[in-house]
């Protein structure tokens, strides 16, 4: 069997080696920014995020080119020039004194000839490699989580991070230091993945609710009119929310709604209404119908077999759809960025604005993407069937 | 609809059940789409008709005048321009992409893993992808990835994402392809499990080889997937917004983002409105051709 399965993957070598290719290029970018976010803000700076992986330091390299022939791979073939030793490696404090040995005689030898000298800068590299393989210096921090502290309490200073601010000038202007205070700040990224929360379950919900009762009408309630009922509410998922962003934001403007939860709770609604009760009619009304007959005569009226039967047994559907819905929401920046802007700045908000500002830099940005991004990514691995499902059903939404 | 004879109801016990939806959709969506097109006609701030804005020796639509700035300005014919090459990349990069990525993973073993790291990014919001990818095309070599491998090969870095028009835009509908081709991936997908097994052998027991399979059995077997997904990605590219807003290149604009600019920071309710029907009109005719096809095939099954 496992022969087999062996065999069969070299056969279609190709066909493997193509897909594996695709899935390392298709990865390859958000792999970059997730290695970005855990690096400091000097290593981001100055190596790009693919050398992070490697821990190759720039003195690691001049050491292979001008002293490994002599000193060897290992700092010590030379007994009496033992490189990891520290108090060899004490005597030089700065790459000038290492520089001024070059010129020496060791064993009546040119410690490197004039023609294979390192220029001032590798010497200061070589320098600091020395001084981190033998013991006196620490090697600098290759990845670190101060990025995601500073990005959650909202700290963008140009340099240093939230720590070593609140260590060094403690609380000051609008900084307490304390980190639940801090992180629920108006621009601190746990606030906007708060409001975030708060713009997308009440979004999810309501739809939903009222689509349910919206869809048992159209399927199980006798009346004239139903079939141009449904196709009138299902219909109108043509209409792109662009067509009624004008209207609305006037209406919020004279009615004080810009700038609420309520406002953005109602949108979103109204948005997600038409396919939410269209995939809830289609799963509501292909329940059996004994199933209503036998409820009916047993005493049950219709909100009872609502509440009792049909909500129950529509689960699959609503967790698909309600995985949709908040999905599309959370990822939602037009409408948050219209109806709420900065007065309850969402996680997509706040990101939209650290680029136009560029604040606070690479480290803190792609730190501020991936807090952003967790939330959809874990869904998405915990539900994948049912996310798939919403999201095909869904590809007619307006 | 097989409404049992028992369950009748009061005459108006529909009508409650309904009435939340209805209140909702008509103040949501059906008024404020048709005060949009009024408002398409009117000024800046809806105080009158848009014809106020003609100038004395200047072209004018009159009503239309709106339409005209948004189909003749420089800004207008930008955003249709980009919107344009948005629509000829994206709606057959994504249906090739996917079939291609269908295919291939169809036959490996670790099919479900190959798909989730694909489908991954329709999972992330635009503007998370639209950093992750400002960061690739970063014009330092330290930073983005592409600079990088630029500068390996012996090149210049270069600041891509100030690219001049339309390779500008180009490299956005990069971002539009990265993110939605794990989308028609799995409609493909889906569809392509769905061919019979035995059509797929007898044509092998005739000798067919896996090329003449594709095209001679596959492909007029996916025809009717594939008008779905190209219709679906014309209506979701029309529709682009978040991916230029945030990348912000230099005439990167669409009508999506040109529309919001009116709305947002030149706060011209007419121009805005109406470049919200020019993208409605766009929009409806596909909506309509693929609701119907829909339907076909919900009644087919």
């Amino acid at each position: 069997m496992n022969r087999d399965r062996l065999a069969q993957f070299f056969n279609r070598f190709p066909v493997n080696l193509a897909v594996i290719l695709l899935c390392a290029l298709w990865l390859l970018p958000t792999f970059g920014l997730f290695i970005t976010s855990f690096r400091p803000q000097e290593a981001v700076n100055s190596t790009g995020w693919w050398t992070a992986l490697a821990s190759t330091r720039p003195g690691r390299g001049a050491y292979q080119q001008f002293c490994a022939e002599c000193h060897g791979d290992s700092y010590n073939a030379l007994p009496n020039a033992d490189l990891t030793n520290p108090d060899l490696i004490g005597t030089f404090r700065r790459s000038l004194n290492l520089a001024a040995t070059f010129n020496r005689e060791y064993n009546g030898v040119i410690h490197i000839p004039e023609d294979k000298r390192p220029n001032p800068q590798e010497t200061a590299d070589i320098l600091d490699h020395l001084r981190i393989v033998s013991g006196l210096q620490a090697p600098p921090a290759q990845f670190t989580i101060a990025n995601y502290k500073d990005v959650l309490v909202g700290y963008d200073a140009r340099g240093g991070t939230y720590d070593e601010a609140c260590a060094a000038d403690g609380a000051t202007g609008t900084r307490t230091c304390d980190f639940l205070t801090d992180a629920t700040a108006p621009n601190a990224v746990f606030r906007g993945m708060l409001n975030s929360f708060a713009v997308a379950v009440p979004s999810t919900i309501i739809p939903i609710l009222i689509a349910g009762f919206a869809a048992y009408a159209l399927s199980w309630m006798d009346f004239n009119g139903r079939r141009v009922m449904f196709a009138l509410l299902v219909g109108l998922q043509i209409i792109p929310l662009q067509m009624v962003l004008v209207p609305i934001y006037r209406m919020y403007t004279d009615l004080g709604l810009n700038g609420t939860f309520l406002g953005v709770w109602l949108f979103h609604t109204g948005f997600g209404l038409p396919y939410a009760i269209y995939l809830i009619r289609n799963f509501v009304g292909r329940l059996p119908s004994e199933l209503f007959e036998s409820a009916y005569l047993d005493g049950a009226n219709h909100f009872t077999v609502f509440r009792r039967i049909v909500l129950p047994l529509a689960l699959p559907a609503i967790g698909a759809l309600a995985i949709f819905q908040f999905l599309w929401i959370w990822n939602d920046l037009l409408v948050a960025l219209i109806f709420l802007g900065n007065s309850a700045p969402v996680l997509t908000y706040q990101l939209s604005q650290m680029v136009d500002s560029l604040g606070g830099g690479w480290h803190r940005m792609t730190a501020a993407a991936f807090v952003s991004i967790i939330v959809p990514l874990i869904i998405f691995f915990a539900f994948q069937r049912f996310f798939v499902r919403g999201l095909l059903a869904g590809s007619v939404k307006g | 609809m097989r409404t049992p004879m028992i369950m009748r109801q009061g005459r108006w016990t529909p009508w409650l059940y309904l009435a939340p939806a209805i209140v909702i959709l008509t103040i949501y969506v059906l008024y404020p789409a048709l005060r949009t097109a009024l408002f398409s006609f009117q000024n800046a701030n809806s105080t009158a008709l848009a014809t106020v804005n003609c100038r004395a020796g200047e072209p004018c639509w009159g009503l239309l005048e709106n339409y005209r700035q948004a189909l003749s300005s420089q800004q207008g014919q930008v955003a249709l321009r980009n919107t344009a090459l948005w629509l000829l990349v994206i709606v057959p990069g994504t249906a090739l992409l996917g079939l291609l990525f269908a295919v291939l993973t169809d036959r490996v073993s670790y099919e479900p893993l190959a798909k989730a790291i694909i489908f991954m990014p329709m999972a992330i919001s635009f503007v998370g992808a639209a950093i992750i990818w400002r960061f690739v095309y970063n014009p330092d070599p330290n930073l983005g990835i592409l600079n990088a491998l630029v500068v390996a090969l012996g090149g210049e870095p270069r600041a891509w994402l100030a690219s001049p028009p339309p390779v500008n835009t180009l490299l956005l509908t990069i971002v539009g392809l990265w993110m939605w081709t794990g989308f028609t991936m799995t409609l493909l997908s889906a569809a392509l499990k769905a061919i019979p097994t035995d059509i797929i052998e007898a044509a092998r027991v005739d000798g067919a080889n896996e090329w003449q399979l594709f095209v001679r059995i596959m492909l007029p077997l996916l025809a009717p997937t594939i008008a779905v997904v190209m219709t679906t990605m014309t209506i979701n590219t029309l529709k682009m917004f978040d991916i230029v807003w945030v990348m912000k290149g230099i005439q990167t604009d669409v009508i999506a983002t040109r529309m919001v600019s009116e709305l947002y920071l030149n706060r011209n309710n007419g121009l805005a409105s109406a470049y919200a029907v020019i993208l409605i009109v766009l929009i409806i005719p596909v909506t309509i051709y693929n609701i119907r096809r829909f339907s076909a095939e919900e009644a087919e099954k």
